[in-house]
């Protein structure tokens, strides 16, 4: 099937209108190599990373082409080959998707050293300083880019274990992240109240790796299996109700341990089980039946939401977090046009490739400006990254926020943290 | 690929150097269009912006006598715009701006690259309508849709693209640029040359600018959806409501495996529970709109259907049209291949028509699922199956031929809107007659001398 139902929704062929860099294109090429007609060659490599990865093609496509499983297998293809392999890119692999995104305590002291460097004035100083005009252009970008480290982490501020409020209605674990944890980890605790103020008994272990989101996406297929096996021994699908994630990447990725892990005789069962467990908070809490907060923390609070790629086109939870928002007093939905377009984060896709990047933040900036909300909420960390300096760049006046949060604080506004005191 | 530096060099000169595309990563991309199973390399993928620059390379190609396959967003279903052996596609995509909407003439002028949908959108927009609404309207262009003579689900009511085109320009294989037809409904000043480009199928001329008819938005519109038990209900149903006088916009049908994989994908709460699906739609005054769908839902209950379903409103009929333009895509989630059928018959052979497909599906052991506009007798049963296996797909084209003799002999047409191209092209003589044939032949060798508009499709010289 190539009906190309799939091209008006890919934003990598609408920006070029060109069939290589959509969908029905590079399966085309996935095909080609498949077949034998065409080698793995570095224009294929970077065409498998300029695709965003954001799935809106799986949404649009009648014949229900599994893109995702075809699009991690081709990246994991591409540095099998080798043919992106450079110097400088090994380097920076090396360093972060092989190292440092492998061991979270390695993850937590990078973040404790950004924080001094934040805190101290450091930051401060070397921008007022000039120095960085010393710096590539591109190292410049990404300096302006870094964002604020929280002061405390996830295992700071909730506690292992926090009894349900009222009538016990489930035993949840509650997953924290790796970029979460270090960039927003209020939010993390945010999810911990709303899971407790909803009746639920929240198990947050620490030191939890990182799925292997990241690793699956950059075809790091191994990498990814090791992870996914450690994050079952941590979080045991047996003992737990449900296992809720409150990014929708890490989510999307989450959901799908069974087959990543299905050729593994020890795993392969556990991992199903898991996959059934894992929840994102949104669908989570309206399945569950949601306890509409008493009062609003903030009456008349216009607010649009911009919809995490792989929450919608991979979790498919589409309504879910707009009930969320509805159900908070005095929280006015505005649609956001478009809101389902990438907004360009898609992982580390911002950092690889910013010029398509850009123009995707743009794109969303320009319709978020256009709704004259006063909050954009939106679930997923590399989302409120990217409108957060999306919206700051452009002079925009929004907060950007994960639902989530504007509902653990609707729930506060009785005056009392159910889950440990806001960061 | 085999294009050597000076032509890629000529090429870029015409168009700029990043308007030719010659690498093979490029290239694999551009060679298939929507139809399955047919697949050719090109030499070169060249993007146009505007009529000069087409003007520009057709003169070219005609020098030097290079094939060129004029290509919109690929979504034909015939193989149109299929690559030629040694020629270069012509890639419009990029000539995509609507230059008028002309409410005083309720008339759209639009470059041959603006998506269907975009031209729906704008004609709304100013309280107008543009009625075809082929399945793939949300990519494919308008300049395809004119060049393929495209229909959709309003035809019964509506007709098809060719009755809302007022005026082409289309560039001739010399280069020259012809301009015909006007914003005037009334025009008998010459031949209708606008009328021999449409469904020309980019044999006769590149079309470059559409001038399209709209006509005002109809104030209501009611959606029913019938289901029954029996195929032959519902096609019964469909003789009943045209013989009460009724023109319904849309009278669409789908079968059993077709609605399941339908709802699979669209999930709009079709049921999955019988054998025939109608999805009715009537438009117009809201008092005719109100008599007709009541008419209809007593015509479809008298018939005994299981269940009629009103949508309850604008927004739940336009998810039922579109999952309903979803059908043929949807059915490759039962079958890699997929391969449909287009055959049409006049409406009153439509019920005998159908129990044949399915006989002959029986009798070639294939398999099959049918969805249609039942309303102007074009069906789509489509088979589905792997191209992969040679031995069904032999048995496919073998039971093809049944289908086509079959509906020419009940008075019908090989193809009632997807076109000849490169699928259909072997059946064409002996649907036209020799007297057709022999014109359409020495047409096309007026206005193409050399041969380099997409040799190969729709007939042989």
């Amino acid at each position: 099937m190539h009906c190309g139902m799939c091209l008006p929704t890919c934003p990598t062929y609408d920006a070029t209108k060109l069939e290589r860099h959509s969908p029905r294109g590079r399966i085309a090429l996935m095909r080609s190599i498949a077949d034998g007609e065409l080698e793995a060659t570095r224009t294929f490599g970077e065409e498998m990373y300029f695709c965003l990865g954001c799935l809106a093609c799986m949404t649009a496509c009648p014949a229900g082409v599994n893109y995702a499983e075809l699009f991690e297998h081709a990246r994991a293809e591409v540095e099998e080959s080798g043919v992106l392999h450079s110097p400088r890119r090994s380097v920076i692999r090396g360093l972060t998707v092989k190292w440092l995104f492998m061991e979270h305590p390695r993850l937590t002291a990078v973040g404790r050293a950004m924080r001094l460097y934040q805190e101290l004035g450091g930051q401060a100083l070397v921008r007022g300083s000039g120095i960085l005009r010393l710096l590539p252009k591109r190292l410049r970008e990404l300096e302006a880019m870094t964002p604020p480290v929280c002061r405390k982490f996830s295992n700071e501020l909730i506690a292992r274990v926090i009894p349900a409020q009222g009538e016990r209605r489930a035993r949840v674990a509650l997953l924290t992240g790796c970029a979460q944890d270090l960039l927003f980890s209020d939010v993390n605790l945010d999810t911990a109240e709303v899971l407790v103020r909803n009746g639920c008994e929240v198990h947050t272990p620490p030191d939890q790796p990182c799925c292997g989101s990241l690793h699956a996406h950059n075809g790091e297929w191994t990498l990814a299996q090791q992870l996914a096996r450690r994050m079952i021994d941590l979080l045991p699908p047996e003992s737990f109700d449900a296992i809720i994630s409150n990014a929708g990447g890490c989510g999307s990725h989450l959901k799908h341990y069974s087959k990543l892990l299905a050729d593994d005789a020890a795993y392969a069962a556990r991992a199903r089980l898991w996959d059934a467990k894992v929840k994102d908070i949104h669908e989570y809490l309206i399945g569950l039946g949601i306890r509409p907060p008493a009062a609003s923390s903030a009456p008349g609070l216009r607010v649009t939401y911009h919809e995490s790629c792989h929450l919608s086109h991979g979790q498919k939870v589409v309504v879910q977090p707009r009930q969320v928002l509805r159900a908070i007093p005095g929280v006015e939905l505005v649609e956001l046009p478009e809101s389902s377009w990438c907004c360009g984060s898609a992982g580390i896709y911002n950092l690889t490739q910013p010029e398509m990047a850009g123009q995707l933040l743009d794109r969303k900036v320009g319709h978020i400006r256009a709704t004259g909300v006063g909050v954009v909420a939106t679930g997923n960390p590399g989302c409120l990254l990217q409108l957060i300096n999306g919206c700051r760049a452009a002079g925009v006046p929004v907060r950007v926020a994960h639902p989530i949060t504007l509902l653990a604080e609707a729930y506060r506004s009785d005056g009392r943290c159910a889950a440990g005191e806001p960061a | 690929m085999a294009l050597d530096t000076a032509t890629r060099g000529r090429l870029a000169s015409l168009v700029g150097a990043e308007n030719v595309l010659t690498a093979r990563e490029d290239l694999i991309p551009y060679s298939f269009d929507g139809t399955a199973a047919l697949r050719a390399m090109p030499e070169a993928v060249v993007f146009a912006h505007s009529t000069s620059e087409v003007a520009d390379v057709l003169r070219w190609a005609n020098e030097a006598r290079v094939p060129v396959i004029t290509r919109g967003s690929g979504t034909g279903l015939s193989g149109g715009s299929l690559p030629s052996p040694h020629g270069i596609v012509l890639c419009l995509t990029k000539m995509g701006r609507i230059l008028e909407v002309d409410a005083a003439n309720l008339t759209l002028l639009a470059e041959c690259g603006v998506t269907t949908v975009t031209i729906a959108d704008a004609a709304a927009g100013m309280g107008l309508f543009y009625p075809p609404d082929p399945g793939s309207m949300k990519i494919s262009t308008i300049g395809g849709n004119v060049a393929e003579n495209s229909g959709g689900l309003r035809g019964l009511k509506y007709g098809i693209t060719r009755n809302y085109v007022m005026g082409l320009e289309v560039v001739l294989p010399d280069g020259e640029v012809l301009w015909t037809g006007n914003k005037c409904v009334k025009d008998v000043a010459g031949y209708s040359l606008r009328d021999l480009f449409i469904g020309s199928e980019g044999t006769l001329g590149v079309i470059t600018k559409v001038l399209l008819r709209l006509l005002p938005k109809p104030a209501a519109k009611k959606t029913l959806v019938a289901t029954f038990d029996q195929m032959d209900r519902a096609a019964q149903t469909v003789s009943d409501i045209i013989a009460a006088k009724i023109i319904p916009c849309t009278l669409e049908f789908l079968d059993r495996t077709t609605i399941a994989c339908v709802e699979d994908f669209a999930k709009v709460g079709l049921p999955l529970d019988c054998e025939a699906l109608l999805l009715m739609e009537t438009d117009g005054h809201p008092a005719a709109v109100a008599e007709e769908a009541a008419q209809m839902e007593s015509l479809a209950r008298r018939n005994g259907a299981m269940e009629v379903r009103v949508a309850k409103d604008e927004a739940e009929a336009n998810r039922l049209a579109s999952a309903r333009r979803s059908a043929f895509s949807a059915l490759a989630r039962v079958a890699p291949t997929t391969i449909l059928e287009d055959a049409t018959v006049p409406r009153s052979e439509l019920a005998r028509m159908i129990r044949f497909v399915e006989q002959v599906a029986r009798k070639h052991g294939l398999r099959i699922g049918t969805f249609g506009h039942m309303g102007d007798g074009n069906l789509h049963p489509t088979f589905l199956t792997d191209e992969r296996n040679t031995a069904e797909m032999a048995r496919v084209h073998e039971a093809f031929k049944e289908i086509f003799d079959e509906a020419i002999r009940l008075g019908g047409t090989i193809t009632g809107e997807h076109g000849i191209g490169v699928a259909k092209k072997e059946f064409l003589p002996k649907f036209a007659g020799d007297a057709s044939m022999r014109v359409m032949r020495e047409l096309r060798r007026v206005l193409d001398p050399h041969a380099i508009l997409n040799p190969g499709k729709m007939f042989d010289p």
